[in-house]
């Protein structure tokens, strides 16, 4: 089959991106922010606790991380599980023994599911920020604009109630978007959205009503992505996130401001063998000159109040 | 289709004619970063999706995104510590769409080859005319923003016709890197018989195969630099090798990789012997001075070893 000769035409082949939501800029090219008390480096330790059902979607696509054998997968489900019963108390435990506050993106099922969690985080001083509503309810393009409206309106308001907050952050789940979830997200209140990877820095996104704050929050550098996904060592994941904190603070120094953003998983680091491998990383972090750990939103107001 | 491309003979390792290259180098170093453009929002191809999930795909658009955002900038402040100018394997549409990343190659004096017009437009699919048609544009869009010629073609996403190469050598090119099967340049056969190498650019060591397809953790893929290397320069006492790292600034800029990246450059550029340099001038060198030697030994060894004996 040949293509149709319309297959070299090239619509958007002019300066910039090829769509609307933010303008082509580098990083290096942008004014250099600094961070609350002299700090270059931000660090946001996000931690999602998503919630995947037993009897998961595979549409449009199977959820990372989510169910995999013939249904049903009590191997996954339970393993997904023991984030929420026992891996998130020694998460609470060592973000204490720290000192360190986090941003913690929840699936508003869970907060739904289990109150007694929800109340937890609601008495905690971390963030909470909206993982959808779960990780079998992805948004995407062929969703009814009304299905998708409603599932945003619901997931903020449910967990909101459940944890007593006002709701500005959100992780989609499997970080997927429709062509108009961020257009949804600004109508119902979110200032920040967790989905698109690109930066070490916020920017600002477009949406039909005003910006957004874009926080790329890096899938590469993800505990799951390095440990489940690549089947990397949790010496070698530890390893990763120095090399990471080393570059990005000698950049930070040189030349303006740096965001370094870690997403982890109770699910995951929360296993007994994996914990101190937490523990290691937030004292390198605590011990970093010029590092600023901070959750989600204060990293949001504080590179606001630099933009002009 | 044919059973084998076509566009090389057999020809064993041991005993070709010696590859001396400037200075006495054993080995010609370079780093080919692929400069790529994804579109969000690509004419869909009979013959492969450009996404793995559905338009848009957030998290493989953005990742491409961060390359261009942050990874092209970071890679070349360590490309210049090393004294190192890059091979730029271009999304041509990167001349139109960012020319500050043109820019920033111009000032180093960098090389820059096609990689196509966007790495989501395939060849797939593409007759003569319509693949003859994206190498031009290619070539005029690369000579008319960079001032030079465009000498080298590694084929958008690596998507082939039976006619690729043959098609970019006609409308003048020098070199390609989409063959694998060698550690030194190859002469290749084509229907213009038009003097065209193959010059060797590491599958093996490239970051997407090593990160994306084969998981390697960073300090482990920076150790199987170091080691090819080792290799290349000690087999280069006999006959100059061919070694390249080909890089994303989206995969080896990423702030937990580019350390492991880095120490290799630093071990490569420390050693004495290494020429490093780009794939135009490993192209042009070994045609000016090794074509003839090398095209009459080929000829010369078809027959298998008794032939020769």
């Amino acid at each position: 089959m040949t293509l149709d000769d319309s297959y070299l035409d090239y619509p958007n082949r002019s300066y910039g991106m090829d769509h609307e939501r933010y303008p082509w800029e580098m990083l290096q090219d942008r004014p250099p922010v600094s961070w609350p008390g002299g700090a270059t480096l931000a660090v946001w330790i996000n931690v999602g606790l998503p919630y995947y059902p037993l009897n998961q979607s595979d549409v449009p696509f199977a959820p990372p991380f989510g169910m995999r054998t013939v249904y049903p997968d009590l191997r996954h489900y339970s393993l997904r599980e023991y984030g929420h019963r026992v891996g998130v108390f020694r998460f609470f435990d060592a973000l204490d023994d720290a000192g360190v506050r986090a941003t913690f993106a929840v699936s508003a099922r869970l907060a739904q599911r289990y109150p007694y969690l929800a109340e937890r985080l609601a008495a905690r001083n971390d963030e909470v920020a909206c993982h959808g509503w779960s990780m079998s309810h992805p948004h995407h393009s062929a969703l009814d604009a009304a299905v998708e409206e409603d599932l945003v309106a619901r997931s903020l308001e449910v967990l909101g109630r459940a944890t007593g907050r006002d709701i500005v952050g959100w992780l989609s789940p499997g970080k997927s978007q429709s062509h108009r979830t961020p257009d949804l997200l600004t109508a119902h209140g979110v200032r920040y959205m967790c989905d698109w990877v690109n930066d070490d820095l916020p920017y600002w996104f477009s949406t039909e009503n005003g910006p957004i704050v874009s926080m790329p929050l890096s899938t590469e550098l993800e505990d799951s992505n390095i440990i489940a996904g690549s089947l990397h060592s949790v010496s070698e994941y530890v390893d990763q996130v120095a090399d990471a904190l080393d570059l990005l603070h000698a950049e930070s120094t040189d030349s303006g401001g740096r965001m370094l953003a870690l997403s982890m998983h109770p699910w995951l680091l929360g296993q007994p063998h994996r914990i101190a491998a937490l523990e290691e990383i937030l004292a390198m972090l605590t011990n970093r000159e010029g590092v600023w750990i901070a959750t989600a939103s204060e990293i949001v107001e504080a590179w606001e109040t630099q933009q002009p | 289709m044919m059973e084998d491309p076509g566009l090389y003979e057999y020809w064993p390792y041991e005993h070709r004619p010696r590859i001396e290259w400037p200075d006495g180098a054993q080995l010609a170093f370079w780093v080919a970063p692929n400069i790529e453009f994804y579109e969000l929002d690509p004419p869909p191809n009979p013959y492969r999706t450009p996404w793995q999930r559905p338009i848009p795909d957030v998290p493989g658009y953005s990742y491409r995104d961060y390359g261009n955002r942050v990874g092209n900038r970071r890679l070349a402040a360590v490309l210049d510590r090393y004294n190192v100018r890059a091979s730029v394997s271009l999304s041509v549409a990167i001349c139109e769409q960012h020319p500050e990343l043109i820019e920033m190659g111009a000032e180093r004096n960098w090389e820059f080859f096609s990689h196509g017009i966007y790495n989501t437009r395939y060849s797939y699919g593409m007759n003569e005319n319509q693949e003859r048609e994206i190498i031009r544009d290619a070539l005029q869009t690369i000579e008319r923003h960079t001032g030079k010629p465009c000498a080298g073609y590694l084929a958008p996403s690596l998507t082939h016709t039976e006619r690729t190469i043959d098609l970019f050598a006609e409308e003048g090119g020098l070199y390609t890197c989409d063959l694998f099967h060698d550690d030194q340049p190859t002469p290749l056969t084509l229907r213009s018989n038009r003097k065209f190498v193959s010059i060797p650019y590491s599958l093996e060591l490239n970051d997407s195969i090593t990160v994306a397809v084969s998981k390697v953790e960073p300090r482990r893929w920076g150790n199987m630099i170091k080691r090819s290397f080792d290799r290349l320069h000690r087999e280069g006492e006999e006959s100059g090798t061919v070694l390249c790292v080909p890089v994303h600034g989206y995969q080896v800029a990423q702030p937990h990789r580019l350390a492991a990246f880095e120490e290799a450059i630093d071990y490569i550029t420390g050693h004495d012997a290494v020429w490093v340099t780009t794939g135009r001038e490993i192209a042009e060198w070994y045609i000016d001075h090794h074509w003839d030697t090398a095209v009459a030994d080929i000829a010369s060894r078809q027959g298998g070893v008794g032939h020769d004996a």
